[in-house]
């Protein structure tokens, strides 16, 4: 894939970066291939066998960071749009105080550029609405097509609202996003380029202290692995502080329909002689019943022969669901008859007999009793339901057109998945225009954590980048990555516990802990840390790399949950962050941190234990206890900062 | 700036945009074919003759028009597109589902 020229690989510092990855990747590779070929020590497989797969598990980790890096770059100043453009700024909200959305709001009305904005809220709160309109806000709140249908979150919240806007350009901002004046200045300019569908800037938070107990401040996502991203036209959209293109997210919508009404469409008409059967099966005895499930079994074979001719998919359905609902007025008809030959011949002069007598199948009555669906095909709801589906209308859903993505909680990275996949191009603009609040407890922290893991997964799950087609191989690995990054939970989880099982139980996973493991690990290590430190240079890593490791229960949870939601159809929660302090106590937060708890305790007890085997000469090697207790540190180090956390009561503004 | 001229023929409301058909003019066609419905009209189709530039919002606004009408018990078909706006067909794939009619006529009298 060619490089976007707009980008410059400055200097030294590049190479300097892509020297370590060289190095660290190479040394990687030498370590993993004598790991696979001349350490595992098979009487013990059922540890060595998990702790190399968890190694290589790490090593592609390694290696996907590192193609992100390799490219990490930084953008050309770009010159503003040189035509008038139309803007929409959308502020998303749900449930976050009111205060907060209207600061967001006014800083809004303060950007430079002509614009129109809106408050989208979901809660449909009669106080925003009122003072949106007294300071000059649009307020947008769902129309009536989505009562009793899925909402689908902020994703819904801004299907919505493109609807009834209609800005060539959208600025997308969380509510507690204050944008800086200059946010549409800065941006528009990439948009010269036709083909950009996005440009991203970073989203930072404001109540973050620099130690950053919380690991909120995402410093090296916003920094080298986005530039990274940008690089391979990877970038993706974050949900807030993004400006995107309405034809490229129409388009998306539009594509995104044909689609799924084709796929819709292909799997019931697959399915539909299953259902007949059933119904047949489930119907009562009647030959009228009968007469109509053989018309509907031949409309819909008349559907299948229509599409098969290359009608359109408008048409055919049309002419089915006329059919149907003849048919289904056929069938009132014959059952009115039958009433009316009852009262004759119990002799009933009541006139009701003469009455429906009269009645032909067109008649208005019977029009409306099919349109109650009081047909006695009616009761046969998984057939109706089938019948229904073969239509182009997307009936199930609010809207048919869904600009952004609803497969996944988290829409953002699933949407510009698919803008990337139809050719559109994205850009990352890697200065902050907009501040933002992070979560202030660790209990929030992890639900939003939670979150983005379930969402990211449920793309992978549903819509796996590596068979993506319109994506570059490229493009593929860097989407990749992420989804591969959240799995991490069962490769910590073998870290943790193998060097528990050595102290405890003298369980090894190599032939011996000697000097030649040493001169394969430790160089491996090393570049692999000194990368980090090259890359990140002035950002603070530490933070983020404990957290990731830390909080191992959390992604083991999002994975099952989210399998069990792909596959199994279990709901997942949506929780909104809430961005007002919440003060927890002890005993939530113990619900919360208790893995980490129980796994730090199980490593200082196997350290006691292995120290005392040591002192007793019980211990199997020396150097085998030592190396171990080095790992298990690493480990407590790397996991304590979850338990810091829990005591953290949120960001205080410095006296001044 | 962008017209509609409207027209009914039978029960059939034609609809016939003038000039561009794209995100600024979109909401107007989407609002024509509403209250259309409203006035139980369902039956509508959109004459894109006069249509020199339509852009995937045009396309939205039609659409929206046939989920509307297609649930009021009616119908949207199109006829007469450009040669740019059957790019635009093409380009997403619609003409899986919808058919352009070579003239109102047989959009109107197709059953």
């Amino acid at each position: 894939m060619a490089r976007p020229a707009d980008i410059e690989y400055k200097g030294t510092q590049l190479l300097v970066v892509r020297a370590f990855v060289f190095l660290s990747l190479a040394f990687g590779l030498r370590y993993l291939q004598w790991r696979w070929m001349n350490s595992l020590n098979m009487a013990q497989w059922w540890v060595s066998v998990p702790l190399v797969v968890a190694e290589t598990y790490a090593m592609i980790d390694g290696f996907l960071f590192g193609m992100t890096v390799w490219r990490s770059g930084h953008r050309r100043k770009v010159e503003p749009l040189a035509r008038p453009a139309t803007v929409d700024v959308l502020i998303t909200t749900y449930n976050e105080p009111i205060d907060l959305v209207m600061e967001t709001a006014r800083a809004a009305l303060r950007i430079k550029y002509p614009h129109a904005t809106y408050i989208l809220d979901d809660g449909a709160r009669d106080e925003l609405a009122e003072l949106a309109q007294l300071e000059g806000v649009g307020y947008i709140t769902r129309s009536e097509e989505w009562v009793d249908r899925p909402l689908h979150a902020k994703a819904g919240n801004l299907n919505n609202a493109l609807m009834v806007t209609s800005g060539e350009f959208l600025l997308i901002l969380d509510s507690d996003q204050v944008p800086d004046e200059n946010i549409l200045d800065k941006t528009l300019g990439y948009f010269a380029d036709d083909k950009v569908a996005l440009v991203q800037t970073p989203q930072h938070f404001w109540n973050v202290t620099r130690s950053d107990p919380l690991g909120t401040q995402a410093t090296l996502f916003y920094g080298p692995i986005m530039r990274g991203k940008d690089g391979w036209n990877s970038a993706f959209f974050c949900g807030s502080n993004a400006v995107l293109r309405r034809e490229a997210l129409m388009q998306l919508a539009l594509t995104g329909y044909v689609h799924d009404v084709a796929a819709v469409l292909k799997s019931n008409l697959r399915g539909a002689r299953r259902v007949l059967a059933r119904a047949r099966h489930q119907a009562p005895d009647s030959a009228s019943i009968d007469t109509s499930l053989a018309q509907i079994d031949e409309a819909i074979e008349e559907v299948r022969s229509a599409t098969r001719r290359g009608v359109s998919l408008a048409e055919a359905t049309l002419q089915f669901q006329r059919r149907v609902n003849l048919i289904s007025r056929e069938a009132i008809h014959r059952d009115l008859q039958e009433i009316r030959r009852d009262l004759e011949e119990i002799g009933d002069d009541s006139g009701v007999a003469d009455a429906l007598m009269r009645l032909g199948p067109d008649d208005a009555v019977v029009d409306e009793l099919a349109q109650l669906e009081a047909s006695p095909l009616g009761s046969l709801s998984a057939l109706m339901e089938m019948v229904a589906s073969l239509d182009v209308n997307r009936a199930h859903e609010s809207q048919p057109l869904m600009p952004l993505a609803i497969i996944s909680i988290t829409e953002d990275m699933a949407t510009a998945m698919r803008l990337h996949a139809l050719g559109w191009k994205s850009v990352y603009h890697d200065e902050i225009l907009a501040n933002g609040l992070a979560p202030e407890d660790l209990g929030s922290a992890l639900q939003q954590r939670l979150r983005w893991a379930q969402g990211t997964l449920q793309v992978m799950l549903r819509e796996n980048p590596l068979a993506k087609r319109g994506l570059s191989f490229a493009q593929r690995l860097m989407y990749f990555a992420t989804m591969w990054n959240y799995l991490s939970g069962f490769a910590t989880l073998i870290f943790a516990a193998t060097p528990m099982a050595y102290l405890l139980f003298d369980v090894r996973p190599v032939h011996a802990y000697s000097v030649t493991f040493l001169s394969h690990l430790v160089p491996y290590l090393l570049f692999n840390q000194l990368m980090f430190v090259v890359v990140s240079r002035k950002i603070p890593t530490w933070r983020g790399q404990q957290y990731s490791f830390a909080l191992f229960p959390l992604w083991i949870r999002a994975t099952f949950t989210t399998v069990a939601n792909v596959y199994f159809d279990r709901q997942l929660s949506f929780i909104v962050t809430p961005k007002s302090r919440a003060r927890t106590s002890r005993a939530q937060m113990l619900k919360v941190v208790w893995p980490q708890l129980v796994t730090i305790s199980l490593l200082v007890l196997s350290t006691i234990v292995g120290v005392i085997k040591l002192l007793a000469h019980a211990a199997p090697s020396v150097e085998g206890v030592w190396l171990n207790v080095v790992w298990v540190a690493l480990d407590v180090l790397l996991i304590s900062v979850v338990i810091q956390a829990a005591g953290y009561r949120g960001f205080e503004v410095a006296a001044p | 700036m962008t017209s509609f001229a409207t027209e009914t023929i039978g029960t059939t409301l034609v609809v016939r945009p003038l000039g561009r058909l794209d995100l600024v003019s979109a909401p107007q066609l989407r609002d024509i074919i509403a209250s259309s419905v409203a006035n139980g009209i369902v039956g509508v189709v959109v004459d894109l003759h006069g249509v020199d530039f339509m852009d995937s919002s045009g396309l939205g606004a039609m659409i929206n028009g046939l989920k509307a009408t297609r649930q009021a018990g009616g119908n949207l078909r199109i006829a007469r597109p450009a040669q740019q706006a059957l790019v635009v067909l093409d380009l997403t794939m619609m003409q899986q589902i919808l058919h352009p009619y070579a003239s109102v006529e047989e959009a109107i009298a197709a059953p």
